[in-house]
């Protein structure tokens, strides 16, 4: 446990070092998300789902906006070049657009 | 069909011609392709050219009726439409119990060659949709397979696809059912789920999830890529497979996937609230996990790291499990539905569920399917996996569950054939490919240095390579030319038999609309039994508009499709009981029966009888299900053993048992039968003198029967029927009678207490 608690900071410090500002800008953007989803849920919990679809929607979303956004900072991440072969970082941003546009078509229609 | 199996081995052979150009190869590939799609095509139009243009079966004709709806009423009105006319007196919401691919796709091929100005009528674009679709098939089986192999083995398993019974005998000319589009669906879900898996593109995995959606809208069988994919992922992570390339392509995938997956209205909330679908959520959260621990330990590779994500993947696991285990507790998410149940336990629908078990396609497979279906193809496909899983990689691993996962199902349920059938040209298509390779490939060594250009050949020529070499370097030097050219010609051989035997199978076991038979003479003259259509227009012509049929469920789509008829129950199977109540109706006496069909307001009863001609699909050989269906519903009432002899036997002449003799179904068969042979009333089916004859109907009287006896349709006494016009004579006639009756027998009754 002591261990653990000692990484943290040690973490933290890597972080904040080693992290290019590009992909910091993408943490506080998935971060947002990831607290919108946090507000949905939580009150999902003390309201009800009443109109189910509606809430899945806004929280489905949310889940894929994060999930895109990661998905994006992997492909745009220089250290993983050799993972995605043949996938610019502008492919990436550009297959970015592409998901949200194809997602919020989608989220649009099931809102309600 | 030898222009099918003239392109592929040509290609094989030409391969070292054409070494140098890409563009021969392409060339090839499309002639290939483009064969593959016309033999595919023109191999399933034996039910057009020996019948005509005509929808077959049972399932498609509802399909038909309701694209039919759809193009006439438009699209919302076809989502909306709720149909009275079937399960009276329930009804059925069309739009929310039915998946709309197929209907959605014939439509939009209607609009489009309309816009176009050519004015085809919606029954011909459902007639050849099938065989249209097996051509799309064929391409995408050649993608999956040119993603997990070579684009040689591709053009294999494309050529097997077209052709193979196993495919063509759900996709024939005139068979307008789901699985037609579907399985070009999951081929290509498949090909697109590789791809993305390969690449890591968040694009790719946005077109799987994309084909994953239309697969939803077409064929409950989604259900099968939804854990099939899934347990990719879980054995990658497992083998230690983890890459970023999955992490991308599998969470877009799924959590777009399951997000357009709700919008079929008939799936509804099922993918959140279904154990079917938690294996594919329960993944994703692992997925998720071990991405988090895998960045945690990009940031610090030192420390127990290592030990931290085993651990924690494990954790991860275990709680994700036990959520979803604690869920289902608590009722949040439904538990397996009966029908994916009985995969699993395959007596389970036997005892549980006799309706799914009462189904011809829900049997299990025999062995001699197998054959009959694939042919040379079962034989060669465990080559193919064996070569797969000796140089496994991502993509293999996916091929290796598929086809094991696959064999499985297809051994529970002849109908899951049909899965099993594309993994088995894609393996198939693999062997074949390496063979050929293998038997080709030394000829050329002295003359041409195959490796350098191979590479322009071929996508993944490097992989193709790193495998080849080894067993051509120690095979080869055993192998002499003599041995080789005969293996050769030997495989050619294989190859031709296989094409005849699929057209063949094609011909005679799948392309019989079986709404119209056919009988040979001893002289080989053909005789068109046209007895079905010949009921179902008397229905539609001879009966009042809102009269209501009962029949056993098996002809329900087909009353309200060629008669325009009300029915009661129909394959749809949705609710048990009303079929259970039809069930005891053909199964009780007369006077039982009657009190159920005039609960029900039934006006006429159909039966299918082939006895005289010798069909055997007929109702009294289904009427054991009848009966078990009924028991289990109404075990009060309906026995299973009282329809037996005491030896446990099926019969129906004199030696059947005396319930069996006077049941409804029995009596509504064989009354006034006198034809079908020697003895007259000779039940040719079931080889016997019926054992009740000569009897009376009290409460039905005989409508119609048609030519040769195989439908027949009897009224519901005038007298007896309760749904008479309330202002007509006759009416009030008999209620007037009935009073006067009933102060008689309140007298009668006064009188006789006073005297005792």
């Amino acid at each position: 446990m002591t261990s653990i608690a000692s990484v943290i900071p040690k973490l933290y410090q890597e972080y904040t070092t080693k992290t290019a500002k590009k992909l910091k800008i993408i943490d506080a953007y998935l971060l947002y998300v990831f607290l919108t989803a946090v507000i949905q849920f939580v009150y999902c919990c003390l309201v009800g789902t009443f109109p189910f679809n509606s809430f899945l929607s806004g929280f489905i979303s949310t889940v894929s906006c994060f999930v895109l956004g990661v998905c994006l900072r992997l492909q745009v991440n220089p250290e993983n070049k050799s993972e995605f072969l043949g996938l610019s970082a502008e492919r990436g941003f550009a297959d970015f657009i592409f998901a949200h546009l194809v997602l919020h078509i989608v989220v649009i229609n099931f809102i309600g | 069909m030898t222009t099918l199996a003239e392109p592929d081995l040509g290609n094989g052979r030409n391969k070292p011609i054409f070494n140098n150009t890409t563009g021969f190869s392409t060339l090839i590939t499309v002639t290939v392709l483009l064969l593959a799609w016309l033999a595919g095509f023109a191999s399933r139009l034996f039910a057009v050219i020996r019948f005509e243009s005509i929808i077959h079966e049972f399932d498609p004709w509802f399909n038909y009726r309701s694209t039919a709806y759809m193009v006439q009423h438009g699209f919302y009105n076809f989502l909306n439409w709720f149909d009275e006319r079937a399960w009276y007196p329930l009804g059925r919401i069309v739009g929310g119990t039915v998946y709309p691919g197929l209907m959605i796709t014939s439509g939009s091929i209607h609009w489009l060659l309309h816009a176009l100005n050519i004015p085809i009528h919606i029954r011909d674009i459902c007639v050849f949709l099938a065989p249209v679709f097996s051509g799309l098939t064929a391409i995408s089986t050649y993608l999956l397979t040119a993603e997990l192999w070579s684009r040689g083995a591709g053009l294999f398993a494309a050529c097997f696809i077209a052709i193979v019974p196993g495919y063509s005998s759900r996709s024939v000319a005139g068979s307008y059912d789901n699985e037609g589009i579907a399985i070009f669906a999951l081929q290509l879900t498949y090909f697109l789920w590789l791809r993305s898996l390969k690449t890591g593109s968040v694009f790719w995995s946005i077109c799987t999830a994309i084909s994953y959606f239309y697969m939803v809208s077409a064929w409950g069988g989604y259900v099968f890529i939804i854990n099939l994919i899934p347990l990719h992922v879980f054995a990658l992570l497992i083998m230690g497979r983890f890459s970023q390339r999955l992490f991308v392509s599998y969470s877009v995938f799924y959590i777009v996937g399951l997000l357009l997956s709700m919008q079929i209205p008939f799936v509804g909330f099922q993918p959140i609230r279904t154990s079917e679908h938690m294996a594919a959520s329960g993944v994703f959260a692992l997925l998720m996990a071990v991405g988090a621990l895998q960045y945690l330990h990009s940031l610090n590779p030192k420390g127990q790291w290592k030990k931290l994500l085993i651990v924690g993947g494990l954790m991860a696991a275990g709680l994700v499990f036990l959520m979803v285990v604690f869920l289902t507790y608590i009722g949040v998410i439904a538990p397996w539905s009966g029908r994916f149940y009985s995969l699993w336990d395959t007596a389970y629908a036997k005892i549980h569920i006799p309706i799914i078990a009462s189904v011809s396609e829900h049997q299990p497979t025999t062995w001699s399917s197998f054959f009959f279906d694939l042919h040379v193809l079962v034989c060669t496909f465990p080559v193919g996996l064996w070569y797969c899983v000796k140089n496994i990689n991502d993509e293999r691993v996916f091929v290796t569950l598929y086809a094991l996962s696959a064999v499985y199902f297809a051994g529970v349920m002849v109908r899951l054939m049909l899965t099993l059938t594309p993994v088995v040209c894609v393996l198939s298509g693999i062997a074949f490919s390496i063979l050929l390779d293998l038997l080709l490939r030394d000829d050329d060594l002295p003359t041409a240095p195959v490796e350098p250009n191979d590479k322009n050949l071929y996508d993944k020529a490097g992989k193709v390579k790193k495998r080849a070499p080894e067993p051509t370097s120690q095979a080869d030097f055993g192998l002499g030319m003599n041995v080789r050219s005969g293996a050769l010609i030997a495989f050619m051989i294989l190859l031709m038999l296989f094409s005849v035997h699929c057209t063949w199978a094609t011909s005679n076991a799948y392309s019989s609309p079986s709404i119209v038979l056919a009988s040979y003479g001893n002289d080989g003259s053909r005789k068109i039994l046209d007895d079905f259509r010949e009921a179902y227009g008397w229905l539609s012509q001879n009966t009042a508009e809102d009269a209501r049929i009962m029949s056993w469920w098996d002809y329900g789509y087909q009353i309200a499709g060629m008669g325009n008829r009300t029915t009661l129950v129909d394959n749809n199977t949705w609710n048990n009981s009303h079929i259970a109540l039809v069930g005891k109706a053909m199964a009780s006496n007369e006077t039982a029966a009657y009190d159920i069909m005039t609960m029900l307001d039934v006006d006429y009863v159909l039966v299918i009888f082939g006895g005289a001609i010798g069909y055997s699909g007929d109702d009294i050989n289904k009427f054991i299900w009848m009966v078990r269906i009924a028991e289990g519903e109404h075990p009060k009432d309906i026995h299973e053993a009282d329809y037996f002899t005491e030896k446990g036997e099926y019969r129906v002449d004199s030696e059947a048992s005396k319930t069996m003799l006077n049941c409804l179904m029995y009596k509504l068969s064989y009354y006034r039968y006198d034809s079908g042979g020697s003895p007259p009333g000779y039940d040719r089916t079931r080889g016997a003198l019926p054992g009740n004859r000569g009897f009376k109907l009290t409460y039905l009287e005989e409508a119609y029967t048609t030519e040769h006896w195989l439908v027949r349709i009897y009224r519901l006494f005038e007298m007896f029927i309760t749904s008479v016009p309330t202002d007509s004579v006759v009416y009030d006639f008999l209620t007037v009678l009935a009073k006067r009756i009933e102060n008689f027998m309140m007298i009668a009754a006064g009188c006789g207490s006073r005297l005792s």
